[in-house]
């Protein structure tokens, strides 16, 4: 343990050591800075601005910026890599190289291309283009998107919530060595365990077969869950509201119950019993749409909407405070946005646990429904 | 939709498939296998010792029933003991008055048959002596009819003497 403990703070101290190293290497992001990143956030449409910026992935991990005396942007945080499957092969770089530009002005060249980043996307410009050019709907005409494997804002926050997971749920694994109950935060870990194990997962899929998806269920309950908590936090993440996360997680959710579906749950899907020959396709179709496409939409779109939402107004309560100043003045605007945005916190951080806890829900219900043996034949 | 599709970042949902399933296996393998097996083998454990408890309690229950019982049936072979020894002793009390009274009857029987026989024996002995005596004295008195009146008394009167003397 003691060398468990010893390597943590190792690690603690070399990642620090090296984001530090990179925390002010932005500072020398001057004046390329475009006038939508230049600082103050005062109109309704900045402050749409500035939470649509939040709610996508960014290439940078950005504590706070703010503009110093000189009229100098100052970002604090620090940078991440940038890696890309472009036209000619793996390209890498730090995200430093755009200098938090994000709307196509800093063109980055490596292995003689040439790479933009427009809203949280890069983009690999084309043969011969020297610089973006954009229709009037905003869409840039001579640069596309690349496949980009970036380590983005949202791969830290998952894989921070992986670390935290290991770290937690492996000590208790090991108290159970030396001791039946386990102590500290274990104590608190284990009702958790119990909980989904005894609410969720046993009365769902069955006292049988349950077993094989406790693993999933945990994970992804603590996954999204700790996700969910992190968001709130100020360190900004906001991954659980990717669409692609939720995606990725419902299709694993999907994988598994098609995977482990009964014979009576596929003749039930495609054959059903009971009903004219003729339904009998009709009923199929739906039944296929239903495990194929929808259940796995509702469960991806229920928990992107939910977190998405959750940002998107505890965001805006907080910009009552620059909004509201002109008609009621710095202190009433900030009291009010204080009070409000305080009482979405407390709901929000209700809804984090109450996301994960239907989503896990969903995914155990879909999985019972799978595994289910029918005896009336 | 169009801004959902275009914020769907393959990269990202690609990342989060191989870190996913990456997380999954370590976690199965190092945190829920052994917590879960544990949880249930602490289960497990409680209930079985609950099972024990039950069992033995059920065990005590039993055994201070068995013991109420022996002692039941100690105390009742005792009393039957008991009052079998009373039965006994009473009938031999009873028998042996009857046998003595039968002894006595029987002894008492005998006396008075003997008796009895003892008279008619002396009652005839008495008859005989009476008869020889008479005949004696008849013998005697009829010798000395011819003497004289004076000598016929005394020698009555010397026989009633050796009679007295008999």
């Amino acid at each position: 343990m003691k060398i468990a403990k010893k390597s943590i703070k190792f690690l603690t101290i070399a990642l620090v050591a090296l984001f530090s190293a990179t925390i002010f290497a932005s500072d020398l992001d001057k004046k390329q800075d475009n006038h939508k990143d230049g600082g103050e956030v005062n109109t309704q449409e900045e402050v749409t601005a500035y939470i649509q910026h939040h709610l996508k992935d960014s290439h940078d991990f950005t504590f706070f910026s703010y503009t110093s005396s000189e009229g100098e942007r100052k970002h604090f945080g620090f940078s991440l890599p940038v890696i890309l499957w472009s036209s000619e092969g793996l390209v890498t770089f730090m995200s430093s190289e755009f200098h938090h530009n994000d709307d196509g002005h800093v063109i980055v060249e490596k292995n003689g291309l040439k790479f933009a980043k427009i809203h949280s996307k890069i983009y690999e410009l084309d043969n011969g283009a020297a610089t973006v050019s954009f229709d009037e709907t905003h869409h840039a005409t001579n640069a596309h998107k690349t496949l980009d494997f970036s380590i983005t804002k949202s791969v830290v926050g998952i894989l921070f919530a992986a670390f935290l997971m290991l770290l937690w749920f492996s000590k208790l694994a090991k108290q159970y060595k030396t001791r039946k109950v386990p102590k500290g935060f274990g104590r608190v870990l284990e009702p958790l365990v119990i909980y989904v194990r005894d609410e969720i997962a046993r009365p769902n899929i069955g006292e049988k077969k349950y077993k094989k998806f406790m693993g999933f269920l945990l994970t992804v309950f603590f996954f999204i869950w700790i996700l969910n908590l992190l968001g709130l936090t100020p360190l900004g993440f906001n991954v659980t509201g990717q669409i692609a996360v939720t995606v990725a997680l419902a299709m694993f959710t999907m994988v598994i119950y098609l995977f482990s579906g009964s014979k009576d749950f596929w003749a039930h899907t495609l054959w059903m019993p009971g009903v004219p020959v003729i339904l009998r396709p009709i009923l199929a179709i739906i039944e296929l749409a239903g495990f194929i496409l929808i259940k796995p939409f509702s469960l991806l779109v229920r928990l992107f909407a939910n977190i998405t939402a959750g940002h998107f107004v505890v965001m805006s309560l907080i910009a009552l405070m620059v909004t509201m100043k002109e008609a009621f003045g710095p202190v009433a605007s900030t009291g009010m946005s204080l009070a409000l945005a305080l009482f979405i916190m407390v709901i929000e951080i209700l809804v984090a646990f109450l996301q994960a806890f239907i989503f896990t829900m969903l995914s155990s219900l879909f999985i019972g429904m799978a595994v289910e043996e029918h005896e009336h034949h | 939709m169009e801004t959902l599709l275009n914020d769907f970042s393959p990269g990202l949902f690609a990342m989060q498939i191989v870190i996913l399933l990456i997380l999954l296996f370590l976690m199965k393998k190092f945190a829920w296998k052994p917590i879960l097996n544990s949880l249930e083998e602490r289960e497990t454990g409680i209930e079985e010792a609950l099972e024990a408890a039950e069992n033995a309690r059920k065990e005590m229950q039993n055994l201070t029933a068995d013991n109420e019982r022996l002692a039941k049936e100690a105390r009742a072979e005792r009393d039957a003991m008991m009052k079998d020894a009373r039965d006994i002793r009473d009938k031999m009390i009873s028998e042996a008055k009857e046998d003595a009274k039968e002894v006595t009857t029987k002894l008492i029987e005998n006396a008075q048959a003997s008796i009895q026989q003892e008279k008619q024996a002396a009652l005839a002995e008495l008859k005989k002596n009476v008869a020889e005596l008479s005949i004696g004295i008849a013998e005697s008195v009829i010798k000395k009819e011819l003497s004289s009146k004076e000598d016929q008394l005394a020698l009555v009167e010397g026989i009633l003497k050796e009679v007295e003397l008999n």
